[in-house]
């Protein structure tokens, strides 16, 4: 009989446990609970004016928060009924860009790297490997750059505003950050050998993978939703996708749609969009020996530096375009209407929603915010179930680890789920 | 064995921004705070624990009963204990729920959940348990966490700033906010952020929390002179500052 309990999982972003009993190769429990307090966000929301929906939905994640501004700022303009320049589009590029290297570089470095190493933080690898940790260092830190050229600073930024971002960056910034998005991409190309040196659990389970998707780009500030299962959804249509039910033993709400759960993410997105990665990118998966479509989680983390690779060409494009602009402080007026508005958005863990029903005041009157790792919960706990068969005769602690690599794969996010992570063998 | 000072991170309810910021370091940093300090504990990027520590940053707020025991435990085994972040120092944007009737809430959010037995109000660490020093900020400041590091690590006090964010808006030579019609508490705010809202453009909503001796009347002149009212100024109060509620502005003015 092997019982596995992980109290708070560890190097992943807030609090969840894993709780797992095997009695000869059979389940008898497979939990993966989220614990983190809950936090009331939608109630708090309530009755807060329009604008303020960026400032208190942004708190709900410091690693997502340029997410959440994102998410609040679509469904507010899908309310309203506003149009966004292309000026706009651009700088909301660049600062998504902040956030995906932040998001991604910590998950891939710092969180699941000291798995792959033999060691339970990275910061044991500053006297051993001190060339990854420098390169490791100077990606992260390019995302809090580039957040703090475009917003001010990348947590939780003070230049997203409803009335169109209230700075804007100079000539010279944007050609300082054209030039360190050139230099982030060569620190990439150092990346690739780093990413190579890891050896990935061999597991495989399809299941259904959703994303947003506009043909003919990597979809992620725009787009409606896609599953690998019915195809096109409108993103309107969010609820009938997401479907969110709540279990006794966890404070994240959970999700499911066309079978026992789904996937979002880096995995999910590439899966259902990888034609539309940039060039350097499909070369980098290639390199790197990730094919769509991928049905091993594990390798979520190798979706996410292939995804660097394209947010960087990406953001490239959007500071050549913005170069060539001559930018003014927009003031956009908004007409204030009674109504509900949805937002979605990609996040680095999967789609985001946010949505809003306001009053003829813009006063917010209801809100719905359902996060990418909400979705997830119930497909990791499908992959435990696929797994656990194979790898029963192995040790507790060889188990317990596999586990814990699994759920830090799929880069849970469980400050902004609980509306997760302890394993638990009871 | 090592006699560097044991160093550890611990988040109640928060966003965990705040820890993302004090690791927002260049190499060289990261490399000499690593050689002045050993990090025992913190979980967001590490497995090992630890029994006790020289200091603990505390980041979040305290929100569920369970909070209020592991806090207390945690205090027990630090010789000094610091926040890290509004939501720890004031309770923060958590704050906004206290607004809220449990029933209501739990009600709204997650209907017929066992999770209200463990609820309680939002509630800064220094309600519960002795702090010796505070970093606020939604998010901190990275080099402010620093210079407090540094401050602990010599023996020091450390020092924030007790004068409003407005000083350092004048610095950043900004038109005051109120000149175009937006309420902002810059004036009753504690400064140190560099008065970075009000600088790119928005207007500051008092995530550093109120100074000692905050001037509300003269606040409230700035209202009047500006023809703005101090119901709808009450209400930005509501944001991050609803422990300090007895300082609200009345919305008889």
């Amino acid at each position: 009989m092997t019982k596995i309990d992980v109290h708070h999982v560890t190097r992943v972003e807030g609090h969840g446990n894993i709780s797992v009993d095997l009695e000869k190769g059979k389940i008898l429990k497979c939990q993966l609970a989220i614990v983190e307090a809950p936090r009331f966000f939608e109630a708090m929301l309530r009755g807060r004016h329009y604008d303020e929906t960026i400032i208190v939905s942004s708190r709900i994640c410091g690693i997502c928060s340029v997410g959440h501004q994102l998410a609040a700022l679509r469904a507010i303009e899908d309310a309203f009924n506003v149009k966004i320049s292309e000026q706009e589009k651009c700088l909301r590029r660049l600062l998504n860009c902040g956030e995906f290297f932040e998001s991604h570089v910590l998950h891939i470095y710092f969180l699941a790297m000291p798995d792959f190493k033999g060691v339970k933080s990275i910061f044991p690898l500053a006297k051993t490997n001190k060339d990854v940790v420098v390169h490791a260092l100077n990606l992260k830190r390019f995302g809090h750059y580039i957040g703090g050229v475009i917003g001010g600073r990348l947590i939780h930024s003070t230049a997203t505003d409803v009335k169109a971002m209230s700075k804007l960056p100079t000539k010279k910034e944007l050609e300082e950050v054209l030039k360190r998005l050139h230099e982030a991409k060569e620190e990439l190309k150092q990346g690739v050998s780093i990413l190579k040196g890891l050896k990935f659990p061999a597991f495989e389970r399809e299941t259904e993978y959703i994303s947003l998707q506009k043909k003919g780009v990597y979809a992620s500030l725009e787009g409606n939703i896609y599953s690998s299962d019915v195809g096109e959804i409108p993103y309107k249509n969010y609820r009938d996708v997401v479907n969110e039910y709540i279990v006794d033993y966890a404070t994240a709400k959970r999700a499911k749609h066309n079978r026992a759960s789904y996937m979002v993410g880096a995995l999910a997105r590439f899966n259902n969009n990888g034609q539309w990665l940039s060039d350097d990118a499909k070369q980098i998966a290639q390199d790197l020996g990730l094919k769509s479509p991928c049905y091993n989680a594990y390798l979520n983390t190798v979706a996410q530096f292939v995804e660097l690779v394209h947010v960087a060409d990406d953001s490239i494009a959007a500071a050549k375009s913005l170069l060539n602009m001559d930018l003014k402080l927009e003031e956009r007026s908004l007409t204030v209407t009674p109504g509900s508005g949805v937002g979605a958005v990609e996040v680095p863990r999967g789609t985001l929603y946010h949505e809003y029903v306001f009053n003829e005041k813009g006063i917010v009157t209801d809100a719905n915010c359902v996060i990418p790792t909400g979705q997830n919960v119930n497909n990791i706990e499908e992959d435990f179930k696929a797994l656990l068969p194979s790898i029963s005769k192995k040790s507790q602690k060889e188990i317990t680890l596999l586990l814990e690599m699994l759920v830090r794969a799929y880069d849970p996010c469980i400050s902004c789920s609980a509306h997760m992570l302890d394993v638990e063998f009871v | 064995m090592s006699k560097k000072p044991k160093v550890a991170f611990f988040d109640f309810t928060c966003c965990e921004g705040c820890q993302l910021c004090a690791v927002d370091l260049t190499p060289e940093q990261l490399f000499d705070l690593l050689a002045l300090v050993d990090i025992v504990e913190f979980r967001e990027v590490m497995t090992d624990k630890a029994e006790s520590y020289d200091i603990a940053f505390i980041e979040g707020s305290i929100s569920r009963k369970p909070d209020e025991e592991r806090i207390k435990d945690i205090r027990a085994r630090s010789k000094l204990l610091v926040t890290l972040g509004a939501c720890s120092t004031i309770a923060g944007v958590n704050a906004l729920r206290n607004f809220y009737p449990d029933d209501e809430l739990l009600r709204l959010v997650y209907p017929g959940h066992p999770e209200i037995n463990h609820t309680t109000i939002a509630r800064g660490v220094s309600e519960v348990v002795k702090v010796d020093a505070m970093i606020p900020g939604c998010p901190i400041d990275t080099d402010e966490f620093l210079r407090v590091v540094r401050d602990l690590l010599l023996g020091k006090k450390p020092e924030i700033p007790t004068y409003p964010v407005c000083v350092e808006c004048k610095m950043n030579e900004n038109t005051c906010v109120y000149e175009k019609g937006i309420y902002c508490l810059g004036p009753v705010i504690r400064a140190g952020c560099h008065a970075i809202c009000p600088s790119n453009g928005g207007y500051c909503f008092g995530c550093r929390g109120v100074i000692p001796k905050a001037n509300i009347e003269s606040m409230k002149e700035v209202l009047q002179k500006h023809n703005l009212s101090a119901a709808a100024a009450l209400d930005k109060f509501k944001l991050f500052l609803e422990r300090d509620k007895e300082i609200f502005p009345d919305d008889k003015n």
